[in-house]
C-alpha cells in the first residue's frame, strides 16, 4: 500500500450536498485523504481524484444534478476528466456526471413514483474501472439506496454501445427498485476514469453504520488507479 | 424586449410515471375519457430583442431541456 500512501481524494460540496461527509469518511477509510472542494470555486486543490457525492445540489431544480453541472468547480472536474483523472458520481453526483456530459444518459423520475430507500443487491459487472478494480466481475454486494429519480435511462443506441464496451459498471439483482433501463444502476466512461452510480456505496463501509463494508472497494481501487495516473 | 416561451416535453418514448399519475387521479374528480397524460415544463423568457433564434435555441437545448430525455419548442410570443 505504499504506493498509495499520501493519496489526496477530492469531495465536492454543492448547496444542498448531503453525502459529502460520509464520502469523505470513506476516503479516510480507504487510507486517502480527504480534501474538501467547493462548488463556488475553480480549483481542485492539486487531488488525485474527486468524489462528487449524493445529495439534493441546488434543490434539484430544473433537474436533478442540471444546475450544480454549471457550477465553477465542475468546469475543473471536466477538465480533469479529459486529462485522466478519476472521478466518482454517487447518486446526485451520478446525476450531475450525466448532466455535465462526463457520462452518457440520464437519470429520472422512477417508475413507480416512490422515493426508495433501502438495501440494494448489485452485481458488479466490470472491474476493469479506476473505481472498481479491487472487485472481480460478477461479485454480488450490498450498498444502501435512496434515490427517488433513479431510473436510468439512455437511447437504444447508447445502451448497445455500453453494453457492448463493458461500461454497464453495476446492475440491480433481486428485482429492479427504479424501472432503470438493463437494470443498470451504475456505467462508466469509455476510458473507465469516470464512474456514476445511483447507490451509496460510502454508506457500506463500516458494519456498525451500513449493511455492509462493501462499498469501501470503490475508494481502494481508485488508489491504485491514481498511483498509475 | 420580447416574451419568448419555451416548452419542454418528455421525448414519446420515455416513460412518464408523474403523467401517469395525473391521469389516474382524474378519475377521482370524476372525470371520464381522458386516455393519456405528460407532464412537462413551460418556461416563459423576457429576452432583449438582440437575442436571436439561435441563442434561443442553445438556451432551450444546454440547459432548460436535457436532449437526452426531452424534446423542447421555442416560440415568440
Amino acid at each position: 500500500m505504499s504506493e498509495t500512501a499520501g493519496m489526496r481524494i477530492g469531495v465536492i460540496t454543492f448547496p444542498g450536498t448531503l453525502d459529502d461527509v460520509d464520502a469523505a469518511r470513506a476516503v479516510r477509510y480507504a487510507g486517502a485523504e480527504p480534501v474538501a472542494l467547493w462548488h463556488g470555486d475553480h480549483d481542485l486543490r492539486g487531488v488525485d481524484a474527486v468524489v462528487v457525492p449524493g445529495g439534493f445540489s441546488y434543490g434539484d431544480y430544473l433537474r436533478a444534478g442540471a444546475i450544480a453541472s454549471l457550477a465553477p468547480i465542475m468546469t475543473e472536474v471536466i477538465d480533469g476528466a479529459r486529462r485522466g483523472l478519476p472521478v466518482l458520481g454517487i447518486c446526485n453526483g451520478f446525476q450531475i456526471l450525466c448532466e455535465a456530459g462526463l457520462l452518457p444518459g440520464a437519470l429520472v423520475r422512477n417508475a413507480g413514483l416512490h422515493f426508495v430507500c433501502r438495501d440494494q443487491r448489485l452485481r458488479v459487472e466490470s472491474a476493469a474501472t479506476a473505481w472498481t478494480s479491487r472487485y472481480t466481475a460478477g461479485d454480488e454486494i450490498v450498498v444502501p439506496l435512496k434515490s427517488g429519480e433513479g431510473r436510468y435511462v439512455a437511447d437504444a443506441a447508447t445502451l448497445g454501445e455500453l453494453e457492448a464496451e463493458g461500461r454497464v459498471v453495476f446492475r440491480y439483482t433481486g428485482g429492479n427498485p427504479n424501472g432503470a433501463m438493463s437494470d443498470i444502476a451504475g456505467v462508466a466512461s469509455a476510458d473507465g476514469r469516470v464512474v456514476g452510480l445511483m447507490p451509496h456505496p460510502e454508506h457500506a463501509i463500516d458494519a456498525l453504520t451500513g449493511p455492509s463494508t462493501d462499498g469501501l472497494g470503490l475508494f481502494t481501487s481508485v488508489l491504485t488507479a491514481a498511483a498509475m495516473a | 424586449m420580447a416574451r419568448v416561451v419555451v416548452d419542454v416535453m418528455p421525448k414519446p418514448e420515455i416513460l412518464d410515471p408523474q403523467g401517469q399519475a395525473v391521469s389516474r387521479a382524474l378519475s377521482r374528480i370524476g372525470v371520464a375519457g381522458v386516455a393519456d397524460v405528460r407532464q412537462g415544463k413551460h418556461f416563459e423568457l423576457e429576452v432583449d430583442d438582440s437575442v436571436d433564434d439561435e441563442t434561443l435555441h442553445r438556451i432551450a437545448g444546454s440547459l432548460l431541456a436535457n436532449p437526452v430525455i426531452e424534446d423542447w419548442t421555442v416560440t415568440r410570443v
